[in-house]
């Protein structure tokens, strides 16, 4: 009977022990997971899941950049063999192990038209529907990989010299980048050709980054949602009938307080202590 | 020569299973691309890890049919082979904790008896459960965000960086922390293997009539505790554990264990 009495007191210390640990471990494990999630402004491949879905869709094997190293177009305009844009993540990159990205200043991505990094995703964390037009058809021009955007302070066409080295390195010429004139009032006689990102077509390639002239480029790419700011939903512009529609239905609201019995010329001219 | 065959056979494997890998990312080939987590055979059969299938499936994210099909597909080949036939085959750090192990044989550090209260061999079954639980909670396959198989295969493949660090970690934990530590305590992925393989047709079956008793095949065994048999029984070793990697059957003198057909009708 006593010895019973042991063996059930040893079966739940262990068990006791077992459970404890495991939530330690699962405490640890999820925090080191989590922070290693919280990864830096990386750029992902074309097609990419927005961040969070990708890192959970993503499995890790390399077949993208596989086909980004190994593509028959991958040649300079010498005929030797270009780096991959794609790098599948290491330790010490900052960034969620063993997942692709690729830094445009190193190598930018050359938008190939049959993109090869898509189709090969096995998981779907590559969304060829992204990356395809109505047709179906692959269409590298629909990507986001990203969205440049311009330092005009140290960027030297901002200062009046004149430079369009990201003009003439975007694969999408004279779209995704235009060039403004405007009349340099320093000198009087001089136009600045300012460089302007249009987001609905830059994909974020970074041929412009990788072209930029400046020490430290001064137009580069971002992931889109740390590029994109949001005006939110209760502004609605009231010249464009097509956002009008979302207010068509709207009722009018009358708030009933003490400052609302007031005009409202009353409310802004009345003596208010603070 | 003899006492080495198994031995050499699945260094053969394992290196040629990486250098096709390796191949495919830095000449082209079609042999075999991707990493473990998910591949290619031929260019166009699927295969994927059946642990990191479940881990991305319980993180949220419903996986292409490639990847359930290339899993399905290493499950069906595991039942057969003997599921842990992974661990010591293919896995290349088998040869980072083979190598550990080897050096605590030569370096006598197995003299004493040691109890590690709280490393056990069922350890790496709760790891396993608890990896797949921690996948749902923070959204993100959470063993493959560490796992030291992935990485150093991605690192032949890829480049190492400083993942080279977690590769010399498994080595010293299974040097001088624990025997047989990474594989045979703490590694989900063998833990998941051992499950598949639980009733797989190759094994290695031990003759006891043969059995000198030499204990050879003890020392040499990552996972001693499936050869409960040795001098006592002629059966076979049957326990999902034994990774079928063929050192008994290499280190016995006495022709006493050999891989065998298992066969489900005897009792």
């Amino acid at each position: 009977m006593e010895n019973s009495n042991n063996n059930r007191r040893k079966f739940m210390a262990t068990t006791l022990q077992s459970v404890g640990l495991t939530a330690l471990g699962g405490l640890l494990w999820s925090g080191y997971s989590d922070e290693a999630k919280a990864s830096p402004l990386v750029l992902r491949p074309p097609g990419a899941l927005p961040e969070e879905d990708f890192l959970r869709a993503c499995i890790k094997c390399g077949l993208c950049a596989e086909a980004c190293e190994n593509r028959e177009s991958n040649k300079n305009r010498d005929g030797s063999k270009r780096p991959g844009t794609l790098k599948m993540a290491k330790g010490g990159d900052h960034n969620m192990i063993g997942t692709p990205f690729f830094i445009p200043t190193k190598v930018p991505c050359y938008m190939c038209e049959d993109i090869p990094c898509v189709p090969v995703c096995p998981s779907g964390a590559l969304d060829i529907t992204s990356v395809s037009d109505d047709k179906g058809e692959l269409d590298i021009n629909k990507s986001r990989m990203g969205l440049a955007v311009v330092h005009k302070e140290s960027c030297i066409a901002f200062w009046g010299i004149q430079c369009d080295a990201c003009y003439r390195a975007c694969p999408l010429l004279d779209e995704a980048i235009t060039l403004e004139y405007q009349k340099n009032e320093r000198t009087g006689k001089h136009a600045f050709l300012l460089p302007v990102v249009h987001s609905d077509i830059c994909t974020g390639c970074g041929l412009c980054e990788k072209a930029c002239v400046t020490e430290k480029p001064a137009i580069f790419v971002l992931p889109i949602e740390h590029s994109t700011g949001k005006a939110g939903s209760h502004y609605v512009k009231g010249w464009d009938n097509k956002d009008q529609e979302r207010v068509k239905d709207a009722k009018e609201i009358h708030t009933k307080n003490e400052r609302s019995e007031k005009e409202a010329t009353d409310y802004l001219n009345m003596e208010v202590e603070y | 020569m003899k006492n080495i065959k198994y031995l050499l056979l699945r260094r053969t494997t394992q290196f040629i299973l990486l250098f096709l890998y390796f191949g495919a990312n830095a000449y082209g080939w079609h042999m075999l691309e991707g990493t473990f987590g998910a591949s290619k055979l031929f260019g166009f059969i699927p295969l994927a890890d059946p642990y990191t299938v479940v881990q991305v499936l319980a993180s949220g994210f419903v996986l292409g049919a490639d990847v359930l099909l290339g899993a399905f597909i290493i499950v069906l080949f595991y039942m057969v082979v003997g599921g842990r036939a992974f661990c010591s085959w293919v896995c290349p750090i088998n040869m980072v904790t083979d190598l550990a192990n080897w050096l605590r044989r030569k370096l006598k550090l197995d003299q004493q008896e040691v109890n590690y209260r709280f490393i056990k061999r069922k350890a790496r079954y709760w790891i396993m459960v608890l990896g797949i639980i921690v996948s749902a909670i923070v959204g993100v396959a959470a063993f493959e965000v560490l796992s030291p198989i992935t990485i150093m295969q991605r690192g032949i493949v890829f480049g190492f960086g400083a993942g080279v660090s977690v590769i010399v970690a498994i080595f010293l934990f299974d040097l001088f922390g624990v025997k047989n530590g990474w594989c045979g305590h703490l590694c989900p992925l063998g833990a998941t293997y051992s499950l598949i393989g639980s009733k797989s047709l190759i094994r290695v079956d031990h003759n006891h009539e043969n059995c000198t008793g030499c204990m050879e095949c003890k020392v040499v065994c990552p996972e001693n505790q499936v050869l409960f048999m040795i001098n006592k029984e002629s059966i076979s070793i049957t326990d999902g554990e034994c990774t079928n990697c063929g050192r008994c059957v290499d280190v016995c003198n006495d022709d006493a264990l050999k891989f065998t057909i298992r066969s489900f009708a005897k009792k």
